[in-house]
């Protein structure tokens, strides 16, 4: 609880105004301070705050506070409060909002890396021709060693192609084999599928860096790409 | 990450041709429409399935839809008797802890200890197989499983799908 009696006239609410210009639909003031945010969000008592707090220290200008709270990396802005909230307020969408605001030297390296390699391919950083090279000699290896899968299939850019089909980086990266079974699903259902030698990455971590222009660079190259080809339909497999 | 995709297009209203989909719903389909064959006779032991739904799919995706396709593939898969809800589930689920670049921003014991919720609620169901269909979720439960002492398999849902296909001959 507050000990001292507020200045509110003196209140310096920067923060919520630059949360409601950013944010549309924000509804700060129709918070009803019920708690239920708080009741089923797995952050709260994390760093000493949760996302009730969070929108108090926001109403009443405590912006310091709110810049320097690591919570903002605890908080994994899966809308569970919004989804519970009888006012529908979504405080992971402030928190991906200053996220963003922290100078870059001052976020969690990896998070920024991961994004800053999206950016120029995929989330692990492996060339694009790595990912052709695993797919094909991974392919290969089950041609030979399964003969029931002899025409096993993994095209790449196929054009007009019925499915793009996207694959999360930690795959070619770290465990090829586990993107056979989903071949072998794809061919059993008589599936016209291809990948893409470049954005095929179904990972996104441009999402929880903090900067929209990042994000947007990264979905728009895939947009651009899918299109490309021809594709009717784009799968995510996650 | 579906919403990573479906959001960006949305709010930067990025022209695109194509139809966004997930490949868990054309799973569900697929095997309705038998385009898929499965059979779920593999499971004599009766190993048990329970699930986490993917916060980035589920509820801030495609819904409750796909938390009930989900469902439906592992039924058809590991054998109807055999799947164990946890609680709370589909769009009201608990976020694992793993998403939202957690895994990679290094707070790790913030990390666990919020994961120690996912755990308490996994643990319960006393399920065998925990089936993990996004990337996140799936260190994040394998991470929390070796940490708090779990006895679970963390596994992806292709694995057993392919474990159950039926190939015509």
């Amino acid at each position: 609880m507050l000990e001292q009696k507020l200045e509110i006239r003196k209140l310096r609410t920067k923060l919520k105004q630059h949360m409601q210009e950013a944010v549309p639909d924000a509804h700060i003031d129709y918070c009803l301070t019920c708690g239920m945010c708080v009741s089923g969000c797995p952050a709260s008592g994390i760093e000493d705050m949760d996302p009730r707090k969070f929108l108090r220290l926001l109403v009443l200008g405590q912006d310091e506070k709110l810049l320097e709270t690591d919570w903002i990396y605890s908080c994994t802005m899966c809308q569970r409060c919004e989804y519970a909230c009888p006012m529908k307020i979504n405080v992971g969408r402030f928190v991906y909002e200053l996220r963003g605001m922290r100078p870059k030297d001052k976020r969690p390296k990896n998070l920024q890396r991961s994004c800053d390699l999206q950016k120029e391919s995929n989330s692990t950083g492996i060339p694009n021709d790595d990912f052709v090279w695993v797919v094909g000699d991974v392919l290969e290896e089950v041609r030979e060693n399964e003969p029931e899968w002899a025409d096993l299939q993994a095209p790449i850019d196929k054009k007009g192609a019925e499915f793009y089909l996207n694959q999360n980086a930690k795959e070619p990266t770290v465990e090829p084999e586990e993107m056979v079974p989903l071949w072998k699903i794809l061919h059993v259902a008589g599936v016209d599928w291809t990948y893409s030698s470049k954005w095929w990455d179904g990972a996104n971590y441009c999402l929880f860096s903090g900067d929209p222009e990042d994000w947007e660079k990264t979905v728009r190259n895939q947009a651009e790409t899918v299109d490309a080809l021809g594709v009717r339909y784009y799968i995510n497999t996650e | 990450m579906y919403y990573a995709t479906l959001e960006g297009l949305r709010r930067f209203n990025i022209p695109h041709k194509f139809e966004f989909v997930s490949i868990i719903t054309l799973y569900a389909k697929w095997i309705r429409e038998g385009r898929i064959k499965v059979d779920s006779s593999w499971n004599t032991e009766g190993l048990k399935f329970t699930v986490q739904d993917p916060c980035k799919l589920v509820r801030q995706g495609i819904g409750d839809e796909v938390a009930d396709d989900l469902r439906f593939v592992i039924k058809q898969v590991a054998g109807e008797e055999n799947f164990i809800e946890v609680w709370p589930n589909k769009s009201n689920n608990y976020c694992c802890g793993g998403g939202g670049g957690a895994l990679q921003a290094g707070f790790s014991e913030n990390r666990r200890k919020y994961g120690k919720i996912k755990f308490d609620q996994l643990a319960a169901t006393g399920a065998d197989v925990v089936i993990t269909p996004c990337h996140n979720c799936h260190t994040q439960v394998l991470d929390i499983c070796s940490h708090f002492g779990g006895k679970w398999k963390t596994t992806h849902l292709w694995n057993w799908l392919e474990k159950a296909l039926v190939r015509d001959k």
